[in-house]
């Protein structure tokens, strides 16, 4: 048998099934290897109940119940309240806040037998694509401890990529599953807006937040979507619709595919946005590569075109903190949340405990939100911004009239030097091109390793889908890694 | 149009926000900085088109779902000790803040 940390969520299953390790055994032994890398900076918190919940899970198994999922270990990202464990959201503004409820998506990753043992680092908020923006410190990049391992999901994707967890969850407002999935050389799915409930995943911009798993495999992504996704009562914007078997979804076979030709038939659009001269060569040259892979599986590549694609970029960027500075006003050091030690009265109160409480990146984009809701520049900014958001969800229906799933780069070159890009907070904005048209259309999309570049870093491919139609993706994503090993490449050293 | 350090002040008072001068002087830079990159956003003509303001109404009706004004939580006072339990300042149940009514 294989050391445990190299066994992924379905594999880790099938040896709980066998009785060939227990939970117990495996908790254990992921809570070693956490502890041993603290050097990559990716936990917040430990759940001191992890080796109860386990045997708990190995009582469920010795009793007769068969889940994929019942006795693996997996972390959240710090933005999912739990009741039992501090959740800070990677802000001083949350230090030790406990929440009175677990979020759904925790409850129902625990109904399912998983096993929790940490809470991740992010950044503060999940405002940032290279969680240097984490109050506690930057996570590092297993590949390249100098490098960031991208953000906000930045300590998941550490932590699955180095072997510290074999799957952990995420949240995408703007590419923040998919990115660090790509950076971390892993992989991840951000399901249409709404298939996941936001009940307890702190707010960061409402009609954007969507959570999502983070693994080593398209297959392990389903059997966790799978577990958290469906219809929540608790959030208002949940979709209503029937629990998906993601992962029966995947191994469903397209009609007329073969063994060797198991896509054939799919067409895969290109956008000729998500190539342009300023795309990295070497990400350029791991995404085409990957492409003529997935045609030798019977795909075919279609151009189309997103004209908006670079619109994107201020769209997000006004929507997004107009959100955020209307979700974070709740932060007024009255109900939780960080006080200010010395204060006059209420008012200036509920400024000092914001203002030591909140980051500089955070604080950045509450004053762009809140100007551009402000009287007189609403309409200019924030209600254009929501007409061209229109029109970008409306240029992808255009393209799947001609293609079933949109591929291209997750972003245009790999992760980079931590500090690279600090002091200038709008090229972190730019950086974010390829995964904000689909998170302002609420389409899913993910992202799967598909070579390396510079460096030697990961390069991720991007598949976004129609609304929904997250079997398709997770099926072209499970036939592209049967075909290749990318996904299976570990950095040196873990 | 850039903003000035005027436009930073009352943006900060409105977000309630306190920033030091160095921040202050740091913030203008940037957000002049971010709103050079949305200027390309105003060439647009957007007549016509209705805002999306949530994604899934790309492509279906969506009704905002509401729930019955009832009670869901029970459980008190036990509930609302763990709801209290983060808070910076309580007694007897009830949030401290301070006095706002002089007397």
């Amino acid at each position: 048998m294989k050391a445990l940390h190299e066994m992924g969520v379905a594999e880790l299953g099938r040896a709980l099934d066998a009785k060939e390790v227990s939970s117990v055994e495996a908790v254990q032994h992921q809570l070693e290897r956490l502890a041993a890398h603290a050097e990559l900076n990716t936990v917040l918190g430990l759940d001191p109940q992890a080796l109860e919940h386990a045997a708990a899970a190995d009582a469920r198994r010795a009793g007769g119940e068969r889940s994929a999922l019942l006795g693996v270990p997996i972390a959240h990202k710090d933005i999912f309240v739990t009741r039992d464990t501090p959740t800070t959201a990677g802000s001083k503004m949350l230090a030790g806040y406990r929440s009175p409820f677990d979020a759904t998506v925790v409850a129902r990753l625990a109904h399912a037998g998983t096993v929790t043992l940490a809470k991740l680092n992010c950044d503060e908020f999940a405002m940032g694509s290279g969680n240097e923006n984490s109050a506690y410190g930057p996570t590092r990049n297993p590949w390249d401890p100098s490098r960031v391992p991208g953000g906000s999901s930045g300590g998941s994707a550490a932590a699955v990529a180095a072997r510290l967890l074999p799957a952990a969850t995420g949240t995408d407002t703007g590419g923040s599953i998919r990115q660090p999935a790509s950076f971390a050389g892993i992989t991840g799915i951000k399901p249409t807006y709404g298939v996941c409930s936001r009940y307890g995943m702190i707010a960061f911009a409402s009609s954007l937040d969507q959570a999502g798993p983070l693994a080593r495999s398209a297959e392990d992504c389903a059997l966790l979507l799978g577990a958290m996704s469906g219809f929540d009562e608790r959030d208002s914007t949940s979709a209503q619709r029937a629990p998906q078997d993601f992962h029966a979804q995947m191994l469903t076979p397209r009609d007329g595919a073969s063994a060797a030709q198991p896509l054939l038939g799919l067409r895969i659009g290109l956008p000729k946005e998500f190539f342009p001269k300023a795309l990295a060569n070497d990400v350029d040259r791991a995404v085409r590569a990957a492409l003529a892979e997935l045609e030798k599986l019977g795909a075919t590549l279609v151009d189309v075109s997103l004209p908006r694609t670079e619109l994107s970029i201020p769209v997000y960027y006004i929507i997004a903190p107009a959100e955020a500075s209307s979700n974070l006003s709740r932060f007024d050091g009255v109900r939780y949340g960080h006080r200010a030690a010395a204060h006059g009265d209420l008012e200036d109160m509920y400024k000092k405990s914001r203002s030591e409480g909140f980051g500089a990146e955070v604080k950045r984009r509450i004053m762009i939100g809140t100007y551009v809701l402000s009287h007189g520049y609403y309409d200019a900014y924030y209600l254009q911004a929501q007409k061209l958001r229109r029109m970008i969800a409306d240029d992808f229906q255009a393209c799947f009239s001609q293609c079933d799933v949109i591929a291209g780069p997750v972003a245009p070159t790999v992760a980079w030097k931590i500090g690279a890009k600090s002091d200038d907070p709008v090229a972190n904005y730019l950086a974010d091109i390829f995964t904000l048209p689909a998170s302002l259309a609420g389409l899913p999309g993910m992202s799967l390793p598909a070579g390396f570049g510079e460096g030697s870093m990961p390069v991720g491919l991007q598949l976004i889908g129609n609304y929904f139609d997250e079997g398709r993706l997770l099926h072209a994503a499970h036939a592209f890694q049967r075909a290749t090993d990318w996904h299976e490449r570990k950095p040196a050293g873990y | 149009m850039a903003l000035t350090p005027d436009d930073v002040g009352r943006i900060a008072q409105l977000a309630r926000l306190e920033l030091a001068n160095d921040e202050r002087a740091a913030m203008l830079t940037q957000l002049n900085g971010f709103f050079s990159i949305v200027e390309q956003m105003s060439a647009v003509d957007t007549s016509g088109v209705e805002p999306l303001y949530t994604p899934l109404s790309a492509v279906q009706e969506v009704h905002l779902r509401l729930r019955d004004d009832a009670v869901s939580e029970t459980g008190e006072p036990a509930l609302r000790a763990l709801n209290q339990r983060s808070a910076p300042v309580v007694e007897d149940g009830l949030y401290l803040v301070p006095k706002v009514i002089a007397g």
